[in-house]
C-alpha cells in the first residue's frame, strides 16, 4: 500500500521540514493514475490532488496535454461519495480551467451536485460550473441558479450571487433576467447574501441612473444590516450625489443625512467608508466636513494600526484641499510621528507640513530631524516633497527649511532620495531669490563629495546658469575646478562647460578662467579636451580684451530649438556630401510616435513614386522626403507642418481614405491615403475631386492622381491649393473619390480590360487655425515668457459657457489652438475650481507664441477663461485671440 | 466603474518569505516571476514589523497590504490603492483566524508552517471559501472553518472527534481492501 505523504506525529522538529520536499511534477502526474483505479482510495486521491495543487500554487505549469490528462482523470473521482475528496475535485477543476469541449464531460456531474440535498455540494458546484461554463450552457442551468439565489441556505445563495457578479462580465443579458430573485435576496437576513445581492443588483442597473437613484433612495431608509453591504451602499450613494450635483444648486445636498448617520454606525469599516465619502464630496463645505473629521480624529488614537493608517491617510488627502479643517487634529497627529508603523508616521508628518502655519514650522522641523534618521528612503522622499511645498508656501521660512535640506543632503541616502533633495533645492533657488546664494553653496558642498555622476553634472549645469548672476561668482570657481581634478570624465567635461559659462558671462573672471581652461587641454579624455579647446577659441583667449559677443554666447549656451529626438534622426539620415548639415532642416514638431507607427503602412510609397528606402523614419521626415520627391510639389518650399491623418471614411467600408494636410508658406497640400479593401476589383486613375467653394481664399493649382490601386496595397493621390502667402486661411472642402473600377479574376489575379467609371462620396475636410500652429515645447516657460517681453502681449477674457469640467474646457481650447502644453500644466487636479495652463507653439512664419490660460469654474459649471498671449509679432498675438473668439 | 470592494490577492508566506499558498485575483502580476517579486517586496517590507496582536498595514507598489503574523506564518491581503483598509483587515483576520481554528484541531495542534504544509488541503479550501475571484465571500473565521471542517468529516461529526472518525475510516478502507484481494 502506498505510503501516505503526510507524516503524522513525527518527532523530527526540523524547521525546514516539508511534506513536499523533493516533489517533482513528473512523479506526481504518474501518481495521478490512482484516479483511474476501479476501487478508489479517497484519502490517497485527496493527497495526490493536494500535491498537484501545491505544484500549481508554487508557479509550476502544466502543458496542454498534461492538463487534459489530469482533468479527465479527475472527472473519474465524481464516482466517489467522499465529501472531502469531492471538495478537492472542485478546487482542481477550477484550477485547470478546462476548455469548452472538456467542460461538457463534467457538466452533468456538476448539475447533479447543484441539485443535491447537501448544501455544500450545491454551493460549490454552482461556483465551479459558473467559473468554467460558457453562454450556451448557462441558459440550461439558469433555472437552477435563479432558485439558488433565493435558497434559504445563505452559503448557496451567496455562491449563486457571487457567480452572478462574475457572469455579468461575460453574459450580462442572462444575469439581467434574474432581477426579481436578486431583489428578494437584498432583503435577506444573512449579512453576506445581502452584500452580494446588492452588488449584483447595482451592476444590473448601473447604466440606468434613475434606477440606481431609486435603489439608493429606498435602501438608505434603513433595511441594510450587513456592514459590507452598508459600505457598498455608501459608495453607490456618493456616486448618485456626484452625478446629481449639476442640477441641485440650492439647499441641502441629497443623501447627506444618510452619510452623516453612517458616521454613527457600530462597524468601524462603515464609519470609515462614510467619512471618506464625505471628504471626497465635490466642493465639500467645512460644515459638512466637521463630523467626518471628528470621527477620523478619534480613529487616530486607536490601538489598531490599520485604523490609524486609514484615518491619517484620509486626513492627509483632506489637508491638500482643506488644510484648515484638519488643524484640530494636529496634536493627535504629532503624537503619531513616533508611531511604530513608519507609513503612519510619514503620513502624519506630511499632513502636519500641509496644515502647519508659519509659526509652527521651526518646531516641526526639529521633530522631523529626529524622525528622518529611522525611515526608509521612499518615505524620506515624500517628506522632502512636502517640505518643498511648505517652503514655497512660506518663503520667509526658507532659512530653516534650506538648512534642513542641506543637512539631510549630507546624510546617507540612495540616488532617488538625493535627487529629490537636489530638485527641491533647485526649485527653491529658482523661486525664492533670497535663498539663491546659500542654496548654491549647499549644492557646491554636495558635489565635493557626490557619488552620483548624474547629479554632479546636473548641479554643474545649474551652477553655470545661476552662478555668474550672483554677487560674487568667483567663490564658486574653486568648487567647480576641483571637479576637473577629482572626478570621472563625464563630470570633468561638464565642469569645463560650467567654467566656460562663468568666463563668458563674467568679464572680470575671464583671464583666470582661461588659465584654468588651458590646463584642461592636457586632460586624458577626448571630450574634456575638445570642450576646453572649443571654449578657448570661441571665447577669444588670444585677445582677452574682446567682449564676448552676444552671438557667441547664444551659440555656446543658448538652448537648442529643436527636440533632441528629431535632431538625432536628422543626423542619422544625413549622408556625408558637399552640403553641410543644416540644423534649420530639423523638424521642430514634437512627434507622436505611436501614430507614426500605426500609419506606417498608409504611406508606403507606390511604384509611381521614386521610392525612398523606408527605414525607422518618423512621420515628419518621411513626409518631407515623400513630398520633395514629387516634382509638382517641390517648388512649394519648406514644409511647415503635416497634420495627423484625418479619416474621411467610416471604418469597414469598401474604400478606406484618410487625408494628411501639409501646410507650406503659400500652399496647402492634401495627401489622400487610399486603400482598396475589395479583393475582386482593381481601381485605376484614382483621384479626389475637391470642391473648394466654401474655402474662398484657396485655389487649386495641381493634382496628382494615382495610376492604379490594387487590393490591400495603399496608395496616395494629392491635391494642392494655393493660398495667400503666410496667411492662416481656413476653409471647408468637400471631397469625391473618382476612379475606374476593373474586375479582377481572383485565381489569376488579372484585371479585365474594360473598366467602369465610378465615384465615392467622402466626408468633408477642414483646414483650421490649429493647422498653422506647430506644437513646440519650452523647457522653462517662466524664463521664455519673461524673455519674450510684454511688447506684443494681448490679454482678454472669455466666457466658455457651461462645461462638463475644467479639464474638458481646457482640452477644447488646447485642441483649438493646436499648441503644446508645458510643464505638465495640462493636468487639472481633481476638485479644483480654477486652473492655469501654459502653452507654447510656433505659428506659421516661424513666430514663437506663448500662451497663459487661466480657467475658473463656478457652481453652475460656467467656465470663464483669461487668455494672455505673448509672441514675437503683434499680428500673431491678435490672430490667437481671433482663433479663440471665433472657435 | 468598479465599486464593489475587491481583493487583489491573498498570500500565506513562511518566515523566510517562501510561498506556502497564494491566490491572485487580478492581472497586475501576470507571470509567476512578477508574483514572486511582489511577494518578496511584501515580505522584506513587513518582516521587521510586529503584526502579531493586531493586523498591520503598508502601502506597497501602490497597493494597500494588510497583514498579520501567527508563529512562522505570515498572512497578507492586498487591495487597490483606494480600498477601504478595514474591509481588507477583516479579510486577513478571517483568513488567519480560520487557519488557526483548522490547524489547532489537526494532529499536532500547532499553528505553524509545518502543520500548514501537512494540511495544505485545508488551507487551499480556506482560501477558496474566503474570496471568490476577488469578491469577498465570507469573513467570519468560525463560519469559514465550519464549512471546511464539516466537509473533511463525515457530515455532522464534531470537530474534536475528527481524528477518531478518520482512523475509523482508514480502518474501514483497509478492511474492504483486504477483503477484495
Amino acid at each position: 500500500m502506498a505510503q501516505p505523504f503526510m507524516k503524522k506525529d513525527d518527532d523530527d522538529e526540523e524547521a525546514d521540514y516539508s511534506p513536499f520536499l523533493g516533489i517533482e511534477k513528473g512523479a506526481v502526474l504518474q501518481e495521478a493514475r490512482v484516479f483511474n483505479d476501479p476501487q478508489l482510495d479517497p484519502r490517497r486521491c485527496s493527497q495526490v490532488i493536494t500535491k498537484l495543487l501545491y505544484l500549481l500554487n508554487q508557479g509550476e505549469t502544466f502543458t496542454k496535454t498534461e492538463a487534459t490528462e489530469v482533468f479527465f482523470a479527475v472527472t473519474k473521482l465524481f464516482q466517489s461519495r467522499d465529501i472531502g475528496l469531492r471538495r478537492m475535485v472542485y478546487l482542481m477543476i477550477k484550477e485547470i480551467s478546462p476548455s469548452a469541449d472538456e467542460v461538457i464531460i463534467v457538466t452533468s456531474s456538476l448539475m447533479k451536485d447543484m441539485n443535491s440535498k447537501t448544501d455544500m455540494y450545491r454551493a460549490n458546484a454552482i461556483r465551479v460550473l459558473c467559473r468554467i461554463t460558457d453562454g450556451t450552457l448557462l441558459t440550461q442551468i439558469e433555472r437552477y441558479l435563479k432558485q439558488a439565489i433565493v435558497d434559504k441556505n445563505p452559503v448557496v445563495a451567496s455562491a449563486a450571487l457571487v457567480s452572478g457578479i462574475h457572469l455579468l462580465q461575460t453574459n450580462p443579458e442572462i444575469v439581467k433576467r434574474w432581477s426579481n430573485e436578486v431583489q428578494e435576496a437584498v432583503q435577506s437576513r444573512a449579512a453576506l447574501v445581502q452584500f452580494h445581492a446588492l452588488a449584483v443588483l447595482h451592476q444590473i442597473r448601473q447604466n440606468d441612473r434613475l434606477a440606481v437613484s431609486k435603489l439608493v433612495t429606498s435602501l438608505t431608509r434603513g433595511s441594510v444590516r450587513s456592514p459590507l453591504a452598508q459600505c457598498l451602499l455608501i459608495r453607490y450613494t456618493s456616486q448618485v450625489i456626484h452625478e446629481s450635483a449639476g442640477n441641485s444648486q440650492t439647499g441641502e445636498r441629497p443623501f447627506f443625512d444618510y452619510l452623516e448617520s453612517c458616521l454613527r454606525h457600530k462597524a468601524e469599516m462603515v464609519i470609515l467608508e462614510a467619512a471618506r465619502a464625505i471628504t471626497e464630496l465635490n466642493g465639500v463645505t467645512s460644515r459638512e466636513l466637521t463630523p467626518a473629521i471628528t470621527v477620523l480624529q478619534l480613529f487616530l488614537s486607536s490601538s489598531k494600526p490599520v485604523l490609524r493608517f486609514a484615518a491619517v491617510r484620509t486626513l492627509n488627502k483632506v489637508a491638500m484641499t482643506h488644510p484648515m479643517a484638519v488643524t484640530n487634529c494636529n496634536i493627535d497627529m504629532e503624537s503619531l510621528i513616533s508611531d511604530q508603523n513608519r507609513s503612519i508616521a510619514t503620513l502624519a508628518i506630511t499632513t502636519l507640513l500641509k496644515t502647519g502655519n508659519e509659526s509652527s514650522v521651526d518646531r516641526l522641523m526639529k521633530q522631523i530631524t529626529n524622525f528622518m534618521s529611522d525611515i526608509a528612503d521612499e518615505f524620506k522622499i515624500v517628506v522632502v516633497e512636502a517640505i518643498r511645498s511648505l517652503c514655497l508656501k512660506f518663503p520667509l521660512k526658507y532659512r530653516s527649511l534650506m538648512n534642513f535640506l542641506s543637512n539631510i543632503l549630507r546624510e546617507e541616502g540612495g540616488f532617488e532620495y538625493k535627487k529629490a533633495i537636489i530638485d527641491s533645492i533647485v526649485i527653491l533657488i529658482r523661486d525664492i531669490p533670497e535663498a539663491k546664494e546659500s542654496g548654491l553653496l549647499h549644492l557646491c558642498e554636495f558635489i565635493e563629495d557626490c557619488e552620483f555622476t548624474y547629479l554632479s553634472t546636473q548641479i554643474l549645469h545649474f551652477l553655470g546658469i545661476e552662478g555668474p548672476k550672483t554677487s560674487d561668482p568667483s567663490k564658486y570657481i574653486r568648487y567647480i575646478y576641483n571637479r576637473v581634478h577629482l572626478e570621472n570624465a563625464t563630470v570633468r567635461a561638464s565642469a569645463v562647460s560650467t567654467l566656460a559659462k562663468f568666463g563668458a558671462m563674467v568679464e572680470s573672471l575671464k583671464p583666470r578662467i582661461f588659465v584654468l581652461l588651458r590646463r584642461c587641454l592636457f586632460d586624458s579624455d577626448d571630450e574634456v579636451r575638445d570642450r576646453a579647446t572649443l571654449y578657448l577659441n570661441t571665447l577669444g583667449c588670444d585677445d582677452s580684451e574682446v567682449e564676448t559677443s552676444a552671438s557667441t554666447n547664444e551659440f555656446l549656451f543658448g538652448s537648442l530649438e529643436v527636440p533632441l529626438a528629431n535632431l538625432e534622426t536628422s543626423l542619422k539620415n544625413y549622408e556625408p556630401s558637399d552640403e553641410s548639415f543644416d540644423i534649420n532642416s530639423v523638424p521642430k514638431e514634437i512627434k507622436s510616435q505611436p501614430l507614426a507607427e500605426k500609419k506606417a503602412p498608409g504611406k508606403k510609397p507606390t511604384a509611381g513614386l521614386a521610392a525612398p528606402p523606408s527605414g525607422p523614419a518618423t512621420t515628419v521626415d518621411a513626409y518631407e522626403r515623400l513630398l520633395s520627391s514629387i516634382a509638382e510639389f517641390s517648388s512649394f518650399g519648406k514644409l511647415f507642418k503635416s497634420s495627423a491623418p484625418v479619416e474621411l471614411t467610416e471604418a469597414g467600408t469598401e474604400y478606406a481614405v484618410n487625408v494628411v494636410k501639409h501646410i507650406f508658406d503659400s500652399h496647402v497640400l492634401f495627401q489622400y491615403n487610399c486603400t482598396n479593401t475589395i479583393p475582386e476589383v482593381l481601381l485605376e486613375n484614382v483621384a479626389v475631386i475637391v470642391d473648394s467653394s466654401d474655402a474662398e481664399e484657396f485655389s487649386e493649382v495641381a493634382s496628382k492622381p494615382l495610376r492604379s490601386l490594387p487590393y490591400d496595397s495603399p496608395g496616395q493621390t494629392f491635391v494642392a491649393f494655393e493660398k495667400p502667402d503666410g496667411v492662416p486661411a481656413v476653409g471647408k472642402f468637400s471631397n469625391m473619390l473618382k476612379f475606374i473600377v476593373k474586375e479582377v479574376d481572383l485565381p489569376t489575379g488579372e484585371a479585365e480590360e474594360d473598366g467602369v467609371e465610378d465615384e465615392y462620396q467622402l466626408e468633408d475636410l477642414e483646414v483650421v487655425a490649429a493647422d498653422y500652429m506647430l506644437k513646440v515645447g519650452v523647457s522653462n516657460f517662466r524664463n521664455a515668457w519673461e524673455s519674450m517681453g510684454a511688447d506684443f502681449e494681448r490679454v482678454d477674457e472669455y466666457g466658455l459657457g457651461s462645461r462638463e469640467s475644467l479639464t474638458e474646457a481646457m482640452n477644447a481650447v488646447i485642441d483649438l489652438l493646436g499648441m503644446q502644453p508645458c510643464e505638465g500644466t495640462e493636468v487639472v487636479p481633481s476638485n479644483s475650481r480654477s486652473h492655469s495652463c501654459l502653452l507654447s507653439g510656433v505659428y506659421i512664419g516661424n513666430v514663437k507664441v506663448l500662451v497663459r490660460l487661466s480657467f475658473g469654474i463656478d457652481g453652475q459649471r460656467d467656465v470663464a477663461m483669461k487668455l494672455a498671449v505673448r509672441s514675437e509679432d503683434e499680428s500673431v498675438s491678435d490672430a490667437i485671440h481671433e482663433i479663440v473668439a471665433s472657435g | 466603474m468598479e465599486l464593489c470592494p475587491s481583493v487583489k490577492n491573498v498570500l500565506l508566506l513562511d518566515s523566510e518569505g517562501n510561498r506556502i499558498a497564494a491566490k491572485y485575483y487580478c492581472d497586475d502580476w501576470p507571470t509567476n516571476s512578477t508574483k514572486e517579486a511582489f511577494e518578496k517586496a511584501v515580505f522584506t517590507k513587513t518582516q521587521k514589523t510586529n503584526a502579531r496582536t493586531e493586523a498591520e498595514i503598508a502601502m506597497i507598489e501602490n497597493n494597500v497590504v494588510v497583514y498579520k503574523f501567527v508563529q512562522n506564518l505570515h498572512f497578507f491581503v492586498t487591495g487597490g490603492e483606494d480600498e477601504n483598509e478595514l474591509i481588507l483587515a477583516t479579510v486577513v483576520q478571517g483568513f488567519s483566524d480560520a487557519v488557526g481554528i483548522l490547524l489547532s484541531t489537526c494532529s499536532r495542534g500547532q499553528v505553524d508552517k509545518r502543520e500548514a504544509l501537512e494540511n495544505l488541503d485545508l488551507i487551499l479550501m480556506c482560501l477558496d471559501e474566503i474570496v471568490d475571484g476577488g469578491i469577498i465571500l465570507e469573513t467570519d473565521p468560525n463560519v469559514i472553518a465550519g464549512k471546511i471542517a464539516s466537509q473533511s468529516l463525515d457530515a455532522g461529526g464534531p470537530l474534536s472527534e475528527q481524528t477518531i472518525s478518520q482512523a475509523l475510516a482508514t480502518a474501514r478502507e483497509h478492511l474492504t481492501r483486504s477483503l477484495l484481494k
